[in-house]
């Protein structure tokens, strides 16, 4: 439980470094269990309050359960909720049969963008894990993205102790990241901690399958697992050897490295 | 092999060297030998390896952009993560090419502890140097040597003493003292995770259990108190101070000083989200919030201890600093300093030596310092800083420089360099500890009020309208209903420095003393008090600075007049240069009153104005 606190006391203190230095500061939530752990790491560092807009790029593909999950929490926490979606892609007919990088591309990482530049945001904060994929192992967790939105991974600043890069050319923006340290059992060791409610996709309801990593419907396959409880996930963590994303389709070949240069989540 | 108990701690822990001498490959052998490779994850680089007709190498398991495995070097930090006996270590793989030192730095930033490599066949070179002379600098004490590709030299015992040898006197010219040299080879596995059979010369630990020996930072709990004040938040009817404790502990009840203002206060309550019953004391490594009896204003950048072990506090230290930044760092150029949560402008007032980190030579006598080089230096803040020395203190000891929109260096502060104002600092110091408070509080006063207590003073050479000025916007203030009142010099020397001879009188210092004090009475007494340094003459530098010290922390709005384009003092927030508009210069000066939230925004009404705390 310890090495809970402590990667919680360092992803609150990020939070509110954000805070303090982004006017414009959103959070990207997905509804997963990962960035449903950052809002609340989020309610943790203001005391129960987020005093920042919540973003979804809503594909329209995602799965039902996910959106009813949304909008309950956003009631019942206040949360000041805005949804996004590439209109203009899905009207052309946008879908994963044209590719996935190309659907990914069109209908989240422009769909994140346009709404970055509706809304002008400068400090983006989200809830990629240094452990779910090789590109992510590279992030800082304050780091910076250029006038189109893209990751220069080559030239990143530096990042010493506790400070962090908080000042940045006008029309770029920071993507701020809290959750670099925490790997996928932290997060289910986490949620069982503080008893955070998550969707019961993760678990196997009777049918011997559940998912393991949450995104579009026609991109995501679930897992073989009979885990029906979160001390089933994390018992079952300690012994898998298979990748978290194994059931995520964008990340076959080099995805995920040409998704995040051009500035995927 | 996989580890399945449950973690109880977590360890940071870098491997750094020289480019090539295996630290990606190290990395890549140690989870291949422990079970912590995905599954398919090796048959998969191994098979882009065949595909590309090239052989395979461990370190294409971490090395994950394409341009990384095409180059084989590594070029940015990755965090990969492992668990092992109860322990899940973030390791942080960092690039040993000099071309991405800056990455290499900020990996080691991270980290409670070490595994620099060094290349048996190529033996100690340039970058083996920089990165123990740089995890010194950055505070990792705990690091140890593994001596990689034994089997290249036949796993022969005398070349690994004799790397041991020469690397070890070369870390003793700065007292870094490693855990442990290991002879292995990444490779082929010798003395990673399992024990070698061609080296039953070596009998010490294997690399795995060196990682398991390295123990959790000291606890810094047991240090007198250093909470850096983060942010103040005021989401519901609590008000909360918010930090990460640097140092030491805390707990409800206890008496707070917050450096540098002098302000002070209890704790009331620590507060908490989702955490039953309520905590009520806290200690280093926690991000927590505090309420306080007192509502007093303390800001960002502040340093909350306790009263027997007070930070330093300056305008000026001696420090060792790393440069990372595209343009090299220039003597008399300002830059952002950022110590703990505290951001000022600084300067650099001398830089002392550069060091070679190759054979710790020092060059003197340079006004630059170049990218990836070290320096000793003298910073100079516009402001005064609380902080402390990096010896005694880790976290408040060290500091970062921003050059426009990056952080470019980073360093420890080796020493306090006492400055002008030490004096008086220290008079303003005892004198607000030992304040007699009535019942009436300043936040009182400003809710009464409608505004905040300040200083305006205006400087400037002589015959430029500071009297006519001064008089003007204290007539313009009270006329608003502001509490105002112009405070005259010649009204003390011929009262209060009346016991001072003709030449005691001639001294700014003591002058400038008398002078603040009493300003710093009638700023307590909620007043807006409009001055002039008139009675200084054309030391008005000396004596502006010595008011403000005193005075501190209440804002002094400085105002500079001249006929001419000169160099206005420093600090100074309003130039009025040439035949003055005082009408115009009136209304600048309440815009500037307005912008320091000293003046509420509406005027007349009820006062709306709320304290930001």
């Amino acid at each position: 439980m310890k090495h809970l606190r402590q990667l919680e006391d360092q992803s609150v203190y990020i939070l509110r470094e954000a805070y303090k230095h982004f006017d414009n500061l959103a959070m990207l939530w997905s509804m997963g269990k990962d960035s449903t752990v950052l809002l609340w790491l989020a309610r943790k560092a203001f005391f129960g309050h987020v005093p920042f807009p919540l973003l979804h790029v809503d594909t329209s593909y995602k799965i039902p359960a996910m959106i009813e999950y949304r909008d309950r929490l956003a009631r019942e926490w206040r949360l000041n909720l805005v949804v996004g979606q590439n209109k203009e892609a899905l009207a052309a007919g946008m879908n994963y049969t044209m590719g996935r990088v190309v659907c990914c591309t069109a209908l989240k990482t422009n769909g994140l963008k346009q709404l970055l530049e509706n809304k002008g945001y400068t400090g983006v904060i989200l809830g990629v894990r240094a452990d779910e994929e090789g590109t992510r192992a590279k992030e800082r967790y304050f780091s910076p993205r250029d006038k189109h939105g893209d990751w220069d991974f080559r030239d990143q600043p530096p990042e010493l102790w506790d400070q962090y890069k908080t000042t940045f050319p006008p029309g770029t923006h920071i993507r701020i990241h809290p959750l670099l340290d925490w790997t996928e059992i932290n997060i289910w060791e986490y949620i069982k901690l503080e008893n955070i409610p998550f969707i019961d996709l993760y678990l196997d309801k009777g049918d011997g399958t559940r998912y393991r990593s949450l995104g579009c419907a026609p991109c995501t396959t679930p897992i073989k697992s009979t885990a029906k409880t979160v001390d089933d996930i994390i018992e079952e963590l300690r012994h898998t050897t298979v990748a978290e994303r194994s059931g995520r389709a964008q990340d076959e070949g080099r995805g995920m490295e040409l998704l995040r240069k051009d500035g995927y989540m | 092999m996989k580890e399945t108990t449950k973690p109880s701690e977590n360890l940071n822990i870098v491997i750094v060297g020289h480019v090539d001498h295996g630290k990606s490959t190290l990395l890549g052998r140690l989870y291949a030998d422990t079970g912590s490779l995905p599954d398919g994850k090796l048959e998969k680089v191994q098979a882009i390896c065949k595909q590309q007709g090239k052989e395979f190498e461990y370190a294409f398991l971490f090395d994950a952009f394409l341009e990384e495995q095409e180059q084989g070097i590594t070029i940015d930090t990755a965090r990969t993560f492992f668990m092992w006996k109860g322990r899940q270590y973030i390791i942080i793989d960092a690039p040993g090419h000099k071309e991405f030192l800056k990455n290499m730095i900020s990996g080691a930033a991270r980290a409670e502890a070490a595994v620099l490599l060094i290349d048996a066949l190529e033996g100690v070179r340039e970058q083996s140097k920089k990165h123990g002379y740089l995890l010194s600098l950055l505070g990792v004490r705990q690091f140890a040597v593994v001596v990689n590709k034994m089997d290249l030299v036949g796993y022969r015992q005398d070349v690994f003493e004799g790397i041991e040898k020469e690397y070890r006197e070369f870390l003793g010219q700065f007292k870094a003292v490693p855990s442990q040299f290991i002879p292995v080879s990444a490779k082929l596995g010798d003395n990673i995770a399992n024990r070698s059979e061609t080296m039953p010369w070596y009998s010490g630990p294997t690399v795995l259990e060196t990682l398991g020996a390295f123990s959790k930072e000291a606890a810094r709990s047991e240090q007198p108190l250093r909470l850096p004040v983060q942010d103040v938040y005021k989401f519901d009817a609590r008000r909360i101070i918010t930090g990460r404790i640097a140092a030491g502990r805390l707990k409800v009840g206890d008496h707070l000083v917050f450096s540098p203002s002098n302000k002070r206060a209890n704790i009331r309550t620590v507060e908490a989200f989702n955490i039953e019953p309520q905590p009520t004391e806290g200690h280093a490594g926690q991000s927590i919030g505090v309420t306080l009896d007192e509502q007093i204003f303390v800001e960002r950048g502040e340093i909350a201890s306790h009263q027997e072990h007070l930070p330093s506090v300056s305008t000026a230290f001696r420090a060792n600093l790393f440069w990372l930044g595209k343009r090299p760092l220039e003597k008399g150029r300002k830059y952002l300093l950022r110590v703990a949560t505290k951001e000022v402008d600084c300067e650099v007032a001398s830089i002392h030596r550069i060091i070679d980190t190759m054979d710790l030579a020092q060059q003197q006598g340079s006004n630059t310092v170049n990218k990836n080089q070290v320096a000793e230096l003298t910073l100079r803040t516009k402001a005064p800083v609380a902080f402390d020395l990096s010896a005694s203190f880790e976290a408040t000891g060290r500091f970062v420089l921003v050059d426009e929109y990056d952080i470019a260096g980073g360093g420890i502060i080796t020493e306090l360099v006492h400055d002008d104002q030490e004096f008086l600092r220290e008079e303003a110091r005892r004198r607000d500890f030992a304040w007699v408070k009535g019942e009436v509080t300043v936040e009182d006063r400003a809710q009464q009020y409608g505004h905040r207590a300040a200083v305006v003073l205006i400087t400037g050479g002589r015959h430029t309208g500071k009297s006519f000025l001064a008089r003007k916007l204290e007539g313009r203030l009270v006329a608003d209903g502001r509490h105002a009142y112009l405070l005259d010099g010649e009204n003390l020397r011929r009262g209060l420095d009346a016991d001072l001879s003709e030449e005691e009188r001639g001294q700014t210092t003591e002058m400038a003393r008398r002078y603040g004090e009493v300003a710093r009475l009638l700023t307590d007494t909620g007043l807006i008090v409009v001055s002039t340094t008139n009675p200084f003459g054309l030391a008005y530098r000396e004596a502006s600075q010595a008011i403000r010290t005193l005075v501190h922390p209440a804002p002094v709005i400085a105002v500079h007049m001249s006929k001419t384009e000169e160099e206005p003092p420093p600090n100074t927030d309003v130039v009025l240069t040439g035949p003055t508009d005082f009408d115009a210069a009136t209304a600048k000066i309440l815009e500037e009153l307005k912008r320091r939230g000293v003046l509420a925004q509406a005027i007349g009404a009820k006062p709306i104005f709320q304290y930001s705390i």
